[in-house]
């Protein structure tokens, strides 16, 4: 096992590299030099050249991605303009609070997504299926923010159950019940496209595997119907579960963006944005290597699961 | 064609999708001649109008633009920055996969490697990253879209194009002196098409939500124009004061995505062949019986017989089809005694035995009447949970082909300890006990060891065993093997048999052997049942009708079998195939196949008869001469 972990974490450096290149190059393709953008358009020619010769933008390409790189991999991701402290710190903590949220949906959509892919398989056809199929659906095709604000609409401003918005209230906030209270509308409304592709997955996961010889194999045996759905059909659903939700891991972190705008949650998608608007490069350019990298590392998380539930990967 | 449309309008969810986003882009193309108020005409004085106001139907937003109007052009730009988005994409990526996957090798490599890593990033990061690179803007936003949807496209075309390019027809277009270019245009791009088409279908719903989030996000249409997610940003300011601004936008986001995805799953869908024939519903834990009547009690058997199939009729419905694999199958096997079943695939002899416990797969699988009878009982009549009760505790099974029919994810003890936990409440440990002594019992050598095996760790003769063992573990009275030996070779076969024939005479076991060899029938078998299109054509003792076959098919079935230091003589095969059991002629099944059939077979039942000389039951009207 723990060979594998190391092989895996080994084939990520290429991709992890690979990340930075396709960032840095995506980011040195923009037109016009960001000493302008850092100086304004009135700076003088001489403070411009001054300030390139600075940053080190007069160098040759690759020179300046060794230098940036090299400096990443010492933990300086450079320093943001716009904020004027260093881009790590902020990412850092920016991150946190995508984690939560994030990562609150992501168990949201697992829990509740294979959830109902099992009732609704093992109820094919029946009322539970055709009522989970047709939530699913809407969900798919509903848009996060405009979910969000007609929660916020609902709960927060006409029912007043729940604060609008930010991650915790402004005076005499900051414990774990007054997050909880903040985070359960934006962790709704992140998760509930994602639970709707895992619930849909889970299903025909769930389809395919009760059709298996092995499960004729169980009944025969006289296992009990409920054991036979929930230990031995569930068990191998999980083989094709899995990697599903890795893929929505991703999608949970990239809609975590546009709930952050709608519910002003402080965290790194609103902060790139932001940052985008700003013009800020280098705030651009670290948060998205770190959030890529955070998300390479959960890929091998999930192919080290996957190879703990089935056996026939080869460790 | 045709065809298709058809499956596709029976799915009625999907004609709703079809009809909804039809509405949606009819009247995104009318736009401009509709009489509609200019979109991006402010009117300070009329800001925030309600619904159904005097000359505003939705109203107006924070400017006192008409709210009707800006949707209708909004949806105009979305629906089209959207399919512009997906038509980029599915050109780029199908260009890329085609190129990867038609010359292969260090090309597909280094392509590929680089599709995987802007796959590994969480896609709105790359979008985000584009959009920062070239500046907010509508071209923009739609470019960065199409960018993270390019690998999606690359992916899945190279895959399809990867078996193409091994086809014949590319080697002949190559060997034909065609150059790289005329190929990849004339020869894999038509076949590809239907792939990219679908994938498109799947994913332009995805891409108009994408482009309408990053203008919800500022980063795409810029004011004055506005596309559905900009309405929807500019309105949330006002969200709660005037609410209608942000709701009529995103219902027409939440719609027409709606339509697409229900077009989508229509299409994939009708094109997929497994959803059509209803094959992936899902099997229930037993077999529905619909039996016109329960058999009465008076057709209990002998009390010598332990378990009694009678007048047994299992069939297939699938669609309003229906495919009668059992027809009136009876047979009986007492305490000690093997009864073989043999017949070509297809006979129904596997049918017949997993009627016993209600393991036919229903739907389709429905026993439409007779009586399986365990020491009288009628198992057919019986609930759910009598039956589970007595699956694997009283009738135990032994499946063919153990690498499917063992569980892949559980180890061996795990899955022989449940066997016995299912029906007996015994501690882990003494079930550990008795798992070991089962598995010694069956001659699997360090059986201790192989305890904490995963099945795919094991060989094919290995594996029977543990099926045998499992089978065996709470010493049933009645155990079916439908063609345990099929998948291994002779020698273990060997083996395999003299386990089982050993267990039959120390515990008094009930054997129904289910095969299509006679060689095996011969060496194990009691009494012999041969079976065609779901009937029984001929019964009687092992070695006798062996020997002596009666009914024309067992005499021919057998002429197929070549033996062993018999000399050459000419094997003869059946001409013909077995009737489809849904559209069985009248008459004798085999007649058609039979040569030595009078028109008087082709008509009325043939009844199963015994035979007046011998111990036979034969369903014929001309047996051949056995005295």
């Amino acid at each position: 096992m723990a060979r594998y972990i190391f092989k895996r974490l080994i084939s990520a450096i290429p991709v992890l590299l690979g990340i930075t290149i396709i960032v840095f190059l995506i980011m040195a393709s923009i037109p016009g030099d960001p000493a302008t953008a850092i100086l304004g358009s009135y700076a003088t020619p001489e403070n411009v050249a001054r300030l390139n010769r600075d940053l080190g933008l007069d160098k040759p390409l690759f020179i300046r991605y060794f230098i940036w790189i090299g400096n990443l991999l010492t933990g300086d991701f450079g320093r943001s303009f716009s904020l004027n402290r260093p881009v790590l710190d902020e990412v850092l903590e920016r991150f946190q609070a995508t984690l939560v949220l994030a990562g609150v949906s992501f168990v949201l959509c697992s829990i509740f997504g294979i959830l109902a892919g099992v009732v609704s398989a093992a109820r094919q056809y029946g009322l539970a299926d055709k009522l989970i199929t047709f939530s699913v659906l809407i969900g798919i095709s509903i848009p996060s923010f405009f979910l969000g604000m007609m929660m916020i609409l609902t709960f927060a401003v006409n029912l007043r159950w729940l604060p609008v918005s930010g991650m915790f209230a402004i005076y005499g906030g900051g414990d774990l019940p007054d997050l909880v209270r903040h985070l359960v509308m934006p962790a709704t409304a992140l998760s509930v496209v994602a639970t709707g592709v895992v619930a849909r997955m889970s299903r025909s996961a769930m389809l395919e595997v009760l059709r298996q010889d092995f499960i004729r194999t169980a009944r025969a045996k006289g296992v009990r119907e409920h054991r036979v759905v929930l230990g031995h059909a569930l068990r191998a659903a999980m083989v094709s579960i899995i990697p599903v939700l890795g893929i929505q891991a991703g999608f949970v972190l990239s809609g975590s963006v546009y709930v952050e705008m709608v519910f002003q949650w402080p965290g790194v998608g609103r902060m790139l944005v932001d940052a985008i608007l700003k013009r800020d490069i280098l705030l651009v350019q670290g948060g998205v290597v770190f959030v890529a990298a955070c998300y390479v590392l959960f890929n091998i998380c999930v192919d080290v699961a996957q190879s703990l539930l089935d056996p026939r990967i080869k460790t | 064609m045709i065809a298709f449309l058809k499956l596709l309008f029976r799915n009625k969810l999907a004609a709703g999708g079809l009809i909804l986003f039809g509405l949606v882009v009819v009247l995104a193309v009318l736009t401009p001649i509709l009489p509609l108020a200019n979109p991006d005409a402010t009117a300070t004085g009329d800001r925030f109008q309600p619904p159904f106001s005097p000359d505003h139907v939705m109203g107006t937003d924070h400017l006192g633009r008409d709210l009707l109007s800006r949707l209708l052009w909004g949806t105009r730009l979305s629906l089209a920055v959207g399919f512009v988005a997906a038509l980029l994409a599915a050109f780029l990526g199908s260009a890329i996969g085609i190129v990867a996957g038609y010359f292969g090798q260090r090309t597909d490599n280094i392509i590929m490697r680089l599709v995987d890593m802007l796959m590994a990033f969480p896609y709105i990061l790359l979008a985000l990253a584009i959009v920062a690179a070239l500046g907010p803007g509508l071209v923009n936003a739609m470019i960065a879209v199409a960018a993270v949807n390019i690998p999606f496209f690359a992916r899945n075309i190279r895959g399809v194009t990867v078996s193409l390019a091994r086809r014949e027809f590319v080697d002949a277009a190559r060997l034909a002196g065609m150059g790289h270019l005329r190929i990849i245009v004339f020869e894999l791009l038509p076949n590809v098409a239907p792939v990219i088409v679908i994938a498109m279908s799947t994913t332009v719903g995805w891409m108009i939500l994408e482009t309408a989030g990053l203008s919800f996000l500022g980063l795409g249409s810029q004011p004055p124009q506005a596309d559905l997610g900009s309405m929807l940003g500019e309105a949330r300011s006002a969200m709660i004061t005037s609410p209608h601004t942000s709701i009529v936008p995103g219902i027409m986001i939440f719609v027409i995505v709606m339509s697409i995805n229900l077009l989508g799953d229509g299409v994939r869908d009708a094109l997929d062949p497994r959803l059509r024939s209803g094959a992936l519903t899902r099997p229930s834990a037993a077999t529905l019986v619909d039996r016109g009547r329960a058999p009465a009690q008076d057709e209990a058997p002998s009390d010598q017989d332990l378990l009694s199939i009678q007048n047994l009729s299992t069939e297939f419905r699938v669609g309003r089809r229906c495919y009668r694999a059992v027809r009136e199958v009876s047979l009986q096997a007492r305490a000690g005694e093997c009864l073989g079943v043999i017949g070509e695939s297809g006979s129904g002899k596997s049918v017949t035995a997993l009627s016993v416990m209600g393991l036919v797969a229903s739907p389709p699988g429905v026993i439409t009447g007779g009586a399986v009878r365990l020491r009288g009982e009628d198992l057919l009549g019986a609930d759910y949970e009598r039956l589970r009760s007595l699956r694997g505790d009283k009738v135990a099974y032994i499946f063919q082909d153990p690498l499917s029919t063992l569980h892949p994810l559980y180890r061996v003890s795990d899955q022989l300890i449940e066997a016995i936990q299912a029906h007996h409440a015994m501690p882990k440990a003494q079930a550990r006990r008795r798992a070991l002594e089962l598995l010694e019992a069956v001659q699997i050598p360090n059986a201790e060891s192989r305890l904490s095996s995963f099945p795919h760790e094991m060989s094919g003769g290995m594996r029977q065993r543990v099926s045998i063992a499992m089978a065996l573990i709470n010493d049933p009275d009645v155990v079916i093997a439908d063609e345990p030996t099929t998948a291994l070779d002779v020698t273990v076969q060997a083996q395999v048999l003299a386990i089982l024939d050993d267990l039959r005479r120390k515990r008094d076991l009930a054997i129904i052997f289910i095969t299509h060899d006679f060689g095996l029938v011969a060496q194990l078998c009691d009494r012999v049942a041969v079976m065609y299109a779901g009937q029984i054509v001929e019964e009687g003792p092992a070695k006798d009708l062996l020997e002596r076959p009666a009914h024309p098919y067992t005499k021919r079935l057998m002429a197929c079998v070549p033996e062993l230091g018999q000399g050459r003589r000419q094997l003869e095969a059946i001409a013909g195939l077995p009737p489809a059991v849904d559209q069985l002629p009248d008459g004798c099944a085999f007649a058609p196949r039979c040569d030595k059939a009078q028109p008087s077979c082709k008509t009325g039942l043939v009844a199963l008869r015994q035979n007046v000389d011998l111990p036979r039951k034969v369903r014929c009207h001309f047996p051949e001469e056995v005295a």
